[in-house]
């Protein structure tokens, strides 16, 4: 075994932090008060290689793969985990659409998202839950030379930064009767509805779209009709949960380095509180769920760098990295004893993020229910 | 232009220098396990060469004069855009001074062959002495500009460049050959891309020791090195308490001229 980063990952980890430290962090008092993603910085980071990192280079991306993907949003959140969000689900659509589309759909969508010139958006969740995909109410049906949607997706991240979004809508009943859409926003009848204004994220867009008799080209649909399902599934677990836990881990990072700094500066009883064991045993688990994390996140994207089945390894990377993220922010907080809730400080913005990396991207009991189908499999009698 | 020399120091990261030891008998700095990133300053001459090579084409070359366990930060360098590196490495050029150090990295830009400019930051975080660049330019016999704050180049071979001096600035026009040292107001050092990251590995690091670039042992080293360095004390940062009493409105004004003298207001 190798645990050992190459000197290309640490270039590419440092490089990200030079950017995310210098460019993103005047942006995000902005983005807390207003809620809305600074889509200016789409382009810089598309010069930089992160908006297009696991696009193929054939279609205007840099092909690093997802270890790279994961050092990169990791670095991206612990300076602002809402840019990190944003990021990770235009990740989502450019998996989706290299994985399932055509060539002529990874011809005419993957470049523009590699540039930065959109973001992409993957649409599965409606008002009545993400979880229950099968259950989902949104429709389509062939009509001539055209497909007819309609029903709502909502909680849906760049819906308002995007020009095009992949669309989870029903064809048919049951499991094999979704299928996966990709609809421009101009197509008529497709509207976007209302923002959402979050707890936490907050820079990072959230919303509706809505679709009203909407009219797309036969050849829109994405993979197979009645293939949906899988395209939701593999797009969710393969980049959604490493990307979510790739924003977790950011997430954790930065509360270790916030809570560390602060208890060394803090003097109290003529001596900085690090000194006080409490304090020291609270940083020495922040710094151990870190490790933790970080080899969980690594692991899984490696395994998907390697084409191996990860669907447990990113399961567990997300739903543990996200909880601990949790854990850990209000630790940091906790730390910072009332500063802690005071806006100046960030350690109360890492815990209003990490709080919504939990149902985010696949919520962390479906997570849950996929690793206990893991851990029961070796005992499931026949 | 045909080709831009740009040299760079690799610096202890000012985040580990509070475990910076020094050497008690050379009073130079203890660099093991400290890790080294680019001089902050030397980034701006890098990215002023890539704007030289962006309108006129031309070879960036990287000199650096650093121990062998560098080579990573000369990597960095390569990824910002730069064409090839040349270390020069030898354990004979430990302890050089400025003059040594100068004369070192003069017979490396003789090497590396013909060039129009050698770009330098105007100093390093950790000498802060300012001396070499101009030192090299004594070296190779040609006119050195120090502090550019800005380089503009209307044609190749024609530089208008502003000097930031105390009180004000100085404009000046120049030709090539020519030794310019940087000041972080020169211009913003482009982000690292992933695109030159994976270029950069396909790039020559040449490493070049004394016995390639042959200079005198006398001259170079500490043996080479006039000056030595007395002693070197790092700062401590402490905060100090001071209180004061008397009657609110005599303590509100002492607290005024304080604060005051300190330069806050």
């Amino acid at each position: 075994m190798d645990f050992l980063m190459s000197e290309r990952e640490e270039l590419l980890r440092k490089s990200v932090r030079e950017f995310a430290e210098s460019e993103i962090t005047p942006k995000i008092e902005a983005m807390e008060k207003t809620g809305e993603f600074p889509v200016e910085l789409m382009k810089p980071m598309a010069k930089m290689g992160i908006t297009g990192i696991i696009a193929p280079p054939e279609f205007g991306g840099v092909g690093l793969g997802y270890l790279a993907r994961t050092i990169a949003l990791e670095e991206l959140s612990r300076v602002c985990a809402a840019i990190s969000m944003g990021v990770q689900v235009h990740h989502m659509a450019i998996f989706a659409l290299n994985d399932f589309g055509t060539d002529a759909q990874k011809q005419r969508y993957i470049p523009p998202l590699a540039k930065g010139e959109t973001m992409g958006v993957v649409a599965v969740t409606e008002p009545s839950g993400g979880s229950d995909v099968v259950g989902m109410q949104a429709t389509a049906e062939a009509k001539g030379d055209k497909w007819i949607l309609n029903g709502r997706k909502c909680f849906i991240t760049n819906s308002h930064t995007s020009d095009f979004w992949v669309v989870i809508a029903k064809t048919a009943e049951g499991a094999k009767g979704l299928s996966a859409f990709i609809v421009e926003k101009n197509h008529p009848g497709a509207k976007t509805g209302r923002v959402e204004h979050k707890v936490g994220l907050r820079g990072s867009n959230t919303g509706e779209l809505v679709f009203d008799n909407c009219e797309i080209p036969k050849e829109n649909i994405l993979g197979q009709e009645g293939g949906g399902l899988a395209v939701a599934l593999k797009t969710v677990s393969e980049a959604g949960r490493t990307g979510m836990a790739a924003t977790a881990l950011g997430i954790i990072g930065a509360c270790l380095e916030e809570a560390a700094k602060f208890a060394s500066e803090r003097m109290l009883y003529g001596k900085p509180i690090s000194s006080l064991q409490a304090i020291g045993f609270y940083l020495a688990e922040i710094f151990t769920e870190l490790d933790i994390c970080r080899l969980l996140c690594y692991r899984a994207s490696w395994m998907k760098d390697q084409n191996m089945r990860s669907d447990t390894e990113n399961a567990m990377a997300k739903s543990y990295t996200c909880d601990a993220a949790v854990r850990c922010a209000r630790k940091a907080v906790e730390i910072h004893g009332s500063y802690g809730i005071l806006q100046e400080y960030k350690v109360q913005r890492l815990l209003r993020d990490a709080v919504v990396t939990v149902p985010a991207g696949g919520t962390g009991q479906i997570g849950k229910v996929v690793l206990a189908r893991a851990a029961l499999a070796p005992y499931k009698k026949k | 232009m045909k080709r831009v020399i740009v040299c760079m120091k690799p610096v202890p990261d000012p985040k580990a220098w509070d475990r910076l030891k020094t050497d008690p008998v050379s009073k130079t700095l203890i660099r093991e396990g400290i890790p080294s990133v680019v001089n902050p300053l030397d980034k701006h001459a890098v990215e002023a060469a890539l704007e030289v090579k962006d309108f006129f084409g031309a070879e960036v070359v990287l000199l650096s004069m650093a121990p062998l366990d560098t080579r990573p930060v000369l990597r960095e360098v390569l990824a910002m855009g730069v064409d090839r590196a040349v270390l020069l490495s030898d354990k004979a050029f430990a302890g050089s001074d400025t003059l040594a150090t100068a004369r070192i990295l003069a017979q490396g830009i003789r090497n590396i062959g013909e060039f129009e400019l050698v770009l330098c930051g105007n100093f390093t975080l950790d000498g802060s002495t300012a001396q070499v660049p101009s030192q090299v330019a004594e070296f190779l016999d040609i006119p050195n500009v120090m502090h550019v704050c800005d380089m503009k180049i209307p044609k190749a071979g024609h530089l208008l460049l502003t000097q930031k001096i105390e009180q004000g600035f100085v404009k000046l026009e120049a030709e090539p050959p020519l030794l310019l040292s940087f000041t972080k107001e020169a211009n913003k050092p482009r982000y690292i891309s992933f695109m030159e990251i994976l270029a950069a590995e396909k790039r020559e690091i040449q490493i070049w020791d004394n016995a390639f670039l042959n200079i005198d042992k006398t001259l170079i080293g500490l043996e080479g090195s006039p000056t030595q360095m007395a002693d070197l004390l790092l700062q401590t940062k402490q905060r100090k308490a001071v209180k004061l009493t008397g009657k609110p409105e005599e303590i509100a004004r002492e607290l005024a001229d304080k604060i005051h003298q300190l330069g806050i207001i």
